[in-house]
């Protein structure tokens, strides 16, 4: 009796497990196939490579595409030293106490600010008071600052998982711990802090508060240098639903927009995915 | 405890003494693991620790390279004297006695590089990074793995087997020459062949390098030590003689039951 009811139970959670996965499938699907029908008739080479023409009616949206490649790649400029070192520190160096402790509960704490204080936050400091103006420069810091905590999050967890043989081993021959860290250590470590790093790119490219007050203007021109401001894709898309004047003619190209990004997005999360995969395949220790 | 006493004082016959050690007391935090040790390791000799688990053996021969430092909590009183050089003073630097003290370990832990840059690695990190290449091979065939690795230098050294890593990891500590070569068990993960092959090469080692060898099984401290120092649970060094003294004649009743099989 005991064992019936028991399978029963378990039925009854299973059924429930599997309306749960099949709730999120419809979610992602409804979202996914929504964009895709309305905007994926405007892709097209010439709408990634055009400008803008007619008020946002027309064109493409080529400067906003620069735009947020430039902000990805300044904003991995700075956080990917800047989080793998205080990863490094943290794991390696910093004795495991009340300070480190304290330390990561600030990171895990920015990682819950909401990223519009951020945005705020990069306009006070950069914008105004290094003066850095709007720009790439103080887009890129700003962004840098929000996915820090990703960036040493997911550096702490490579780090930890280099085995302590390794370390050991180096340590015995005569090696300092700065050269343990560097020859041993970091090498095995470095591809999942590269994982980490572009999932972190990944959430960058995405954002669009932090970006509103530091980096984006509505413009069609493309950058000169880090201190010019950008167009960027999901600033592109705010502006077209919310401040166009023709929002109803702009639609296809606001799906479409959106449809790159999820593109751009989806593709940064793939090449993560990869990289992991063959870490864990070459892994044999 | 007379016949304690008299284990300590028995002078290793007739060898020089390359590390010595004084009253040695190690604690884990609050808790003691060794015991006010004495003990004289004598120059290009096998000494073998031996004792049941949780004896403090492997924790004394991290005492000697200071490798227990990088335990959090770990702590060492007493005196280590290397060639009358106490190096548990903070004037000895930990990375300078590593490379006169080298170590093997229990599983055998290769770098995930190439076979000869595994080798190189001690001499690169020591800036001796001159005649690389005869330096590594001259530690290779030290270590008795030349022959079977020498076509295949910059093949990973994840691709050898159990007993060759562990030769190769020998090879590493050799390349940086070391006088004193301790081993923490390290046939514990091998089979017996490739055990058979490291005790061949203990062998051959002891003629230029002083060895302090840790281990749990007793006949393989019989087969490749000249002396034995017993630890039993405690942390405490109850015997210490040559080898064949304390297989054949042990003084203390416990070192007899422990050797025997009746316990641990």
């Amino acid at each position: 009796m005991r064992l019936r009811r028991g399978r029963a139970t378990q039925a009854i959670a299973f059924t429930l497990l599997s309306l749960a996965m099949a709730g999120v499938l419809v979610a992602l699907g409804t979202i996914l196939s929504f964009i895709l029908v309305r905007g994926v008739g405007v892709i097209s080479w010439e709408f990634l490579t055009s400008f803008p023409r007619q008020a946002m009616t027309e064109g493409g949206i080529f400067p906003a595409l620069v735009g947020t490649l430039c902000l990805a790649v300044g904003t991995l400029f700075f956080s990917l030293p800047l989080g793998a070192f205080a990863a490094i520190y943290l794991v390696e160096y910093a004795r495991q106490g009340l300070l480190v402790r304290i330390i990561r509960m600030a990171v895990n704490n920015l990682a819950g600010v909401p990223s519009v204080v951020f945005g705020l936050f990069g306009l006070a400091f950069f914008v105004r008071a290094l003066g850095f103006g709007i720009s790439i420069l103080s887009g890129s810091l700003t962004l840098a600052f929000l996915v820090l905590p990703v960036i040493i999050r997911a550096s702490e967890e490579a780090l930890r998982a280099v085995p302590q043989e390794f370390r050991e081993g180096s340590l015995a021959l005569g090696a300092t711990k700065w050269q343990t860290i560097r020859k041993v250590v970091l090498p095995v470590g470095l591809p999942g802090i590269l994982t980490g790093a572009i999932l972190a790119l990944g959430r960058a490219a995405g954002e669009t508060a932090p970006i509103i007050f530091t980096a984006a203007v509505f413009s069609a021109r493309l950058p000169d240098s880090v201190l010019s401001p950008v167009m960027a894709l999901p600033y592109h898309l705010f502006v077209m639903a919310t401040e166009s004047i023709f929002y109803e003619e702009t639609r296809p190209i606001q799906y479409g927009t959106a449809i790159v990004l999820l593109g751009l997005v989806l593709t940064i999360d793939l090449v993560a995915i990869i990289i992991r995969y063959r870490i864990r395949r070459r892994r044999r220790w | 405890m007379m016949s304690d006493t008299a284990a300590m004082e028995t002078p290793p016959p007739m060898v020089e003494t390359i590390i010595k050690v004084e009253d040695l007391n190690f604690y884990y935090g609050s808790f003691q693991a060794l015991r006010h040790i004495p003990l004289e390791i004598p120059k290009t000799r096998v000494t073998a620790i031996i004792g049941p688990s949780g004896c403090g053996k492997s924790t004394f021969l991290k005492v000697l390279n200071r490798m227990f430092e990088i335990i959090p909590g770990a702590r060492a009183e007493g005196k280590v004297l290397f060639w009358g050089r106490n190096i548990l003073s903070r004037e000895v630097d930990p990375v300078d006695l590593r490379r006169q003290i080298g170590m093997v370990f229990q599983k055998p832990n290769p770098f995930p590089k190439s076979i000869f840059e595994n080798v190189a690695y001690g001499l690169r990190v020591n800036g001796k990074t001159s005649n690389l290449k005869e330096r590594v091979e001259w530690a290779l065939r030290r270590a008795a793995l030349w022959d079977e690795v020498k076509d295949n230098l910059h093949r990973s050294a994840f691709e050898l087997s159990g007993g060759q890593q562990q030769r190769l990891c020998i090879a590493r500590a050799l390349a940086v020459e070391p006088q004193v070569l301790l081993m923490d068990e390290p046939c514990s993960a091998l089979d017996p062949l490739a055990t058979a092959k490291i005790e061949d090469l203990i062998d051959q080692l002891k003629r230029e390098y002083t060895v302090v060898i840790v281990t749990h099984n007793m006949q393989q401290a019989a087969r490749v030590s000249d002396f034995a120092a017993v630890f039993l649970t405690g942390g405490e060094l109850v015997e210490y003689d040559e080898t064949k003294k304390i297989f054949e004649n042990p003084k203390d009743k416990r070192v007899e039951d422990y050797i025997t099989g009746k316990f641990g």
